[in-house]
């Protein structure tokens, strides 16, 4: 039942042309840094190979691509979960779901799973600009696919606030700038940790950037793990409880 | 219970905020019913329904469906509901196969039974001419059978209609009904409406509710019952005398009109006969006589309007 809503939400999303721009947008975006990336790699190569502890070809570009890409999906994740719900609901259709045998949490998880297979999607397309170098020198798989993972880790976080930010309203662009606002607060949060203060810790703690970047660099921690699984299954949480409170009397 | 009672609902209640929108509402349906829900705007006919089905949960009150406690066991009942909300529920960017097939999804028809169900709520709505066409591009009253083929797909004892025909031409709304009608032969039927006649064509029970009260609740026998005349308007040349028309054997009592007219209420037996012959007798130049029937609609009227403003000129007649 799950996997039928989670189908049905990701067909839908490819049947507007968003996902399809969105796609379009990002993988050009992408392979632009890509590629000038690697064009500096091969202009600097030289001087690079007298350098003791530079790192290679993986540190080097395939890093930053990673990088760059959490803050480009960072700002089109909003784009595409503002829809998942706050549409349904615009539409009234969110009672065909009400009235079928289906219990809440599947609604959610399945239109969950929906957005989260759209990002793997464009994920998968992001990690074969990387591989694609497998067809002229050797990476660092490990370390490449630590980053894979910690994209996306971060691209399921996204969609969970995305997608409870979506069950708050029936205005689309409403759900897209408050998840966009919350997205890019949990990313700058540390910025308040930097001070040395006492909260510093908790923010350092919160901040998406700080455990991003643990990921991308190789170091597969189970403290980043947690941090992701809480945060999706919090914002999950809360979707759940924000639809069962349409039902239920005030 | 009754083996055959298909919805059974207790006392429901529902607030929303201080607004009681729905209070302390009873009723059954039986197999074979098309039960009507009649009532003005902001009645509580679609709050009621959705609490019905599962939408909203009532603040107080039971239901059962088909033997199955909604509040207890929600996805055994919801199987037992089809529901057709005010607005279609559809996905404008599917085609109806699509949408059909995934409405028969979501309502766990198996695999194997899953095309002979959509082909089956198809035919009965008469939708196979546009099953590869966007629903978005349909026409309203097409989109209201999607609506309705929606509700149906899964053969579900209630099927639970807000107000099918709001919007449709003549012709759909013919259609329509007559689908209501056939559907009331093996589903029971619950449909809200505003329209009166609606209820005549197509029901055999109709209940009003009034500011989320059941105030009328009857079959439409009973209810034909009810608006068996009472009373006959006569017209005559000249003023009438009163007293002699008081006299006339049946005569409850006689009410003065305009224009030479007069209302003579009776009880059991219809005194037009005897009105006649002592006319032509007693050369009253009787002009006319009609039979005053009671409309759905006064009933309706009387209903809904005499309680909160009993003062308002004219409604309350």
């Amino acid at each position: 039942m799950i996997l039928t809503i989670a189908a049905r939400e990701l067909r839908g999303l490819f049947l507007s042309p968003l996902a399809w721009a969105v796609l379009a947008v990002v993988q050009f975006i992408l392979a632009f840094i890509f590629l000038s990336l690697v064009d500096n790699y091969l202009a600097w190569q030289p001087q690079l190979a007298a350098i003791e502890g530079v790192g290679g070809v993986t540190d080097l570009i395939v890093a930053p691509v990673f990088a760059d890409a959490a803050i480009v999906l960072l700002l089109v994740a909003p784009l595409m979960t503002m829809r998942v719900l706050s549409e349904e609901r615009r539409n009234r259709t969110l009672s065909l779901l009400f009235s079928a045998p289906v219990s809440m949490t599947e609604i959610v998880i399945g239109k969950y799973l929906g957005v989260f297979a759209f990002f793997l999607i464009l994920l998968t397309l992001l990690a074969l600009m990387p591989l694609s170098l497998l067809a002229g020198t050797d990476l660092d798989l490990g370390k490449l696919s630590a980053g894979v993972l910690g994209l996306a880790l971060l691209l399921a976080a996204f969609a969970a606030i995305g997608l409870f930010m979506s069950s708050l309203t029936e205005q689309p662009t409403i759900a897209a700038i408050g998840t966009f606002g919350l997205l890019l607060l949990l990313w700058i949060i540390n910025w308040a940790g930097d001070s040395g203060s006492q909260a510093s810790g908790l923010f350092a703690y919160l901040s998406m950037q700080r455990h991003s970047e643990m990921l991308r660099s190789g170091l597969v921690n189970s403290t980043d793990i947690a941090y992701y699984l809480l945060v999706i299954i919090l914002f999950l949480v809360l979707s759940i409880r924000r639809l069962d409170a349409d039902r239920l009397s005030h | 219970m009754q083996k055959d009672t298909l919805v059974h609902a207790e006392h429901l209640t529902r607030h929303y905020g201080h607004t009681l929108a729905v209070d302390d509402v009873s009723f059954d349906l039986a197999k074979g019913d098309v039960l009507g829900f009649l009532g003005p705007n902001g009645a509580g006919k679609t709050t009621t329904m959705q609490v019905i089905t599962g939408n909203l949960a009532p603040g107080a009150g039971r239901i059962e469906v088909h033997g199955i406690d909604l509040l207890d066991e929600p996805r055994r009942a919801k199987r037992e509901i089809g529901y057709l909300p005010e607005q279609p529920p559809l996905y404008r960017e599917l085609t109806v196969d699509e949408y059909l097939l995934y409405c028969a999804r979501l309502h766990r028809i198996t695999r194997e039974r899953i095309r002979k169900a959509v082909n089956t709520a198809k035919e009965r709505c008469g939708l196979h001419e546009v099953s590869q066409r966007l629903i978005g591009n349909l026409s309203k009253g097409y989109q209201q059978r999607v609506g309705i083929a929606q509700a149906i797909i899964h053969t579900p004892a209630v099927v639970i209609l807000d107000e099918p025909t709001v919007g449709l031409d003549p012709i759909q709304i013919r259609e329509i009904r007559a689908l209501i009608r056939e559907l009331g032969k093996e589903h029971g039927i619950i449909l809200s409406t505003h329209i009166l006649p609606e209820v005549q064509a197509t029901c055999n029970r109709v209940q009003i509710i009034h500011q989320g009260r059941l105030v009328f609740s009857d079959s439409i026998a009973g209810l034909e019952r009810q608006l068996k005349a009472t009373s006959l308007i006569a017209s005559f040349h000249a003023s009438p005398d009163l007293e002699a028309l008081a006299r006339v054997p049946g005569v409850n009592r006689t009410e003065a009109l305009p224009d030479n007219r007069v209302r003579i209420h009776f009880t059991d037996t219809n005194p037009a006969e005897a009105l006649i012959e002592q006319a032509v007798a007693g050369g009253w130049r009787l002009h006319e006589l009609s039979a005053e029937r009671r409309t759905l609609e006064q009933i309706f009227i009387d209903l809904t309007c005499s309680e909160p403003h009993a003062d308002q000129p004219g409604e309350a007649a």
